[in-house]
């Protein structure tokens, strides 16, 4: 308050005292600055480089253009990883949502064991992806997991072989990534639910919705925000998503299930083509920047 | 049979009764006030009749029709919420004929019916605005035009004006009366606001934890409190009350002989024996030359009138007087009233004696 006029005259007078507290945040904060800007966008713009350079096994500093986008682009198993980044990304998202908000209502209703069903439904996400790839792998695996289970329970017929077979095993990441995210989206959604007012619903009875459709016309359009929080956390775990894969099935059988990130990281690091590597980073910052910024723009917009 | 009726209704929640018996007729077209303080199960006894909650035991006739079993979309009702509870997705106009349009009518019937309510409230110039986009004092006028867009049998009210700055709740208090005599529909108005409950009720309910204490005209309550909890909740500042005990001459306080009439001598000799709470209402006490002898401790003039906390024998008591008062703080007085303004209690019981 007392700033404004008062600083100019103050500056020059202030007591050393106080000049080092002003001073001691930014001298505490710097070196963690200088390491982020460092490490997180100085590499950013070496691998902008690399892209545009001919590196193979090493690091190459002779400038191509977009060869390697070219190259990229040209090649069938990228092409595989967008696909499935596709697949996955679609139904990991729609799927996600869809159960987290479905699990969001009916704990809303309530119920008495909310509490302990709660945590429940949350304590896949308090695993990390490689836990949860590592499970499903077990689960799934046609020798050990639920085909055996059933064989056991005298199912002999029963199978479920998806995660060897490579036009399925791609939504055996989804059925993964669903189960882990399904219960964080729930908490996103319940929420936003607990924050609507009660008396709203009771507005709602009172000039005659039925519950399906106050949570049709009302509820739902006033969880609008979540909805796009919950899309933005989902839709940069999918386009990020490399541990889960990897625990799961490797990229594999073959590379059917590779995404983006395992192709990027066997180009550059398995297949000397560093380049390559370099190139589909990018255009993962790429894609990622284009759903982020313009969220990020229109919630400081928003702001103020 | 009356436009709703309330009978024997109780309501426990996990083994606590909130409502303990209640039982109310109101006449079609009469504005009946519940009010009590913060807790006392208004708005249980009005989410009753609503049909939001069901009472433990008890019925509620809607219209001569049982309704204690019924949907609320089924009772013909409209209410308006303390918090407005506008729908925050929905325009100023979607807001007044959602009601309608779950009731599957046509659309340029909902439309007139927008309109026609606009123009009553003067919001015509907001039917485009989410209710984000409006003041405190224009989303009530929405939550208001959203009941009337319907022509309800019954209007609930909970609290309506509580969130409103003081001017804009008078405003809106003189516009509710006058909707109401428009239209005579009848209303359940609930308020902590005994001010709101005087100037707006037919009848006024005062409840006091779960039962009602009195139920009658404005008239009845303030000139006739039914027991020492109504003297005390309705009037402002509220009414003086001095433990008196029986004496030769009638009742007395520290030795100072305290007026009554005959009718009260009468009552204090057919009631049973002991203390009596001996009431008075601040403005019928009187600066005077002679009378109950105090200091003035506190004064609190208002504008049109003045407070004076004066120290007596018999306990501090408030006096209301008009304009302004010329006696300083700590400057002696001498208080007067007349027996007819007195109202008397008993201390154990607290109901009403004369
Ligand atoms: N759903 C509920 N479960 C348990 N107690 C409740 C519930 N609703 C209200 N109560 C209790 O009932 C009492 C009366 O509440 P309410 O009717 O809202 O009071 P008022 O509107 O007069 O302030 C309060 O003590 C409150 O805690
Ligand atoms: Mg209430």
């Amino acid at each position: 308050m007392t700033a404004g006029a008062g600083t100019a005259v103050a500056r020059s007078a202030e007591p050393f005292g106080a000049r080092l507290a002003r001073w001691v945040p930014k001298l505490v904060l710097a070196p963690s600055f200088v390491l982020a800007f460092l490490f997180i966008y100085g590499l950013m713009a070496w691998n902008g480089y690399l892209s545009l350079s001919a590196s193979r096994l090493l690091p190459n500093y002779e400038f191509v253009g977009i060869e390697q986008y070219q190259r990229l682009f040209e090649s069938e198993r990228w092409w595989v990883a967008l696909t499935n980044l596709g697949i996955f990304g679609g139904l990991f998202i729609g799927c996600g949502m869809t159960i987290g908000l479905l699990l969001a209502i009916l704990l809303d209703q309530k119920i008495r064991v909310e509490g302990v069903l709660r945590t429940i439904y949350l304590y896949p996400m308090a695993l990390s992806f490689i836990v949860t790839g590592t499970a499903w792998k077990w689960i799934l695996n046609p020798g050990l997991g639920l085909e055996k289970l059933a064989h056991e329970w005298g199912f002999a017929g029963f199978s479920f072989d998806w995660l060897i077979n490579p036009d399925r095993a791609i939504y055996t990441i989804v059925i993964a990534g669903v189960w882990q995210s399904a219960g964080f989206v729930m908490a996103l959604f319940l929420a936003g639910l607990r924050g609507i007012d009660d008396s709203i619903l009771k507005a709602a009875q009172i000039d005659g919705a039925s519950l399906p459709r106050i949570y049709w016309r009302i509820i739902i359009p006033c969880l609008r925000p979540v909805f796009f929080s919950t899309l933005m956390v989902l839709s940069h775990l999918a386009i990020k998503s490399f541990d889960l894969v990897m625990a799961l099935t490797a990229g594999g059988p073959g590379f059917a299930t590779d995404v983006p990130a395992t192709f990027m990281y066997t180009m550059a690091f398995s297949r000397g083509q560093i380049g390559l590597g370099a190139a589909s980073a990018t255009i993962m910052l790429a894609t990622v920047a284009a759903i982020v910024v313009p969220y990020l723009y229109s919630e400081l917009r928003g702001r103020r | 049979m009356g436009a709703l009726s309330i009978r024997d209704v109780r309501r426990s929640y996990g083994g606590i009764e909130i409502l303990k018996g209640i039982d109310v007729e109101v006449e079609a077209g009469e504005f009946l006030i519940l009010v009590g303080p913060s807790g006392c199960g208004k708005s249980t006894l009005l989410n009753i009749i609503a049909g939001l909650d069901a009472p433990t035991t008890g019925t509620v006739h809607i219209a001569g029709r049982d309704v204690t079993r019924a949907l609320p979309k089924d009772r013909d009702i409209a209410m308006v919420f303390q918090s407005y509870a506008l729908y925050p997705n929905m325009n100023v106009a979607g807001n007044i004929s959602f009601g309608l349009e779950m009731r599957n009518v046509p659309r340029d019937q909902r439309e007139a019916a927008v309109q026609r309510v606009a123009k009553m409230l003067q919001i015509e110039h907001l039917l485009d605005r989410k209710p984000g986009q409006l003041s405190g004092g224009q989303r009530q006028r929405v939550a208001m035009g959203r009941a009337l867009a319907r022509d309800p049998v019954l209007f609930l009210f909970d609290e309506p004006l509580s969130n409103l700055d003081a001017k804009l709740r008078v405003e809106m208090r003189a516009e509710i009366k006058q909707l109401h005599r428009a239209a005579q529909v009848t209303t359940v108005y609930v308020t902590h606001d005994q001010v709101e409950a005087m100037t707006l009720g037919d009848r006024i309910a005062v409840m006091k934890g779960g039962l009602i204490e009195q139920l009658g005209t404005p008239d009845d309550i303030y000139d006739r409190p039914a027991t020492r909890f109504v003297a005390e909740f309705i009037g402002s500042p509220a009414m003086n009350m001095i433990v008196a005990e029986r004496s030769p001459a009638g009742l007395a306080a520290q030795g100072f002989d305290l007026v009554l009439d005959d009718g009260q001598r009468r009552a204090l000799s057919a009631g049973a024996p002991g203390p009596v709470l001996y009431g008075l209402r601040p403005e019928s006490l009187s600066f005077g030359d002679a009378g109950l002898p105090g200091t003035v401790t506190m004064l609190e003039p208002t504008g049109p009138e003045t407070y004076a906390l004066v120290d007596t024998a018999v306990g501090k008591l408030t006096a209301r007087v008009p304009g302004r008062l010329h006696q300083a703080i700590g400057a002696p007085v001498a208080l007067r009233w007349s027996a007819a303004d007195v109202h008397l209690f008993d201390t154990r019981t607290e109901q009403r004696l004369a």
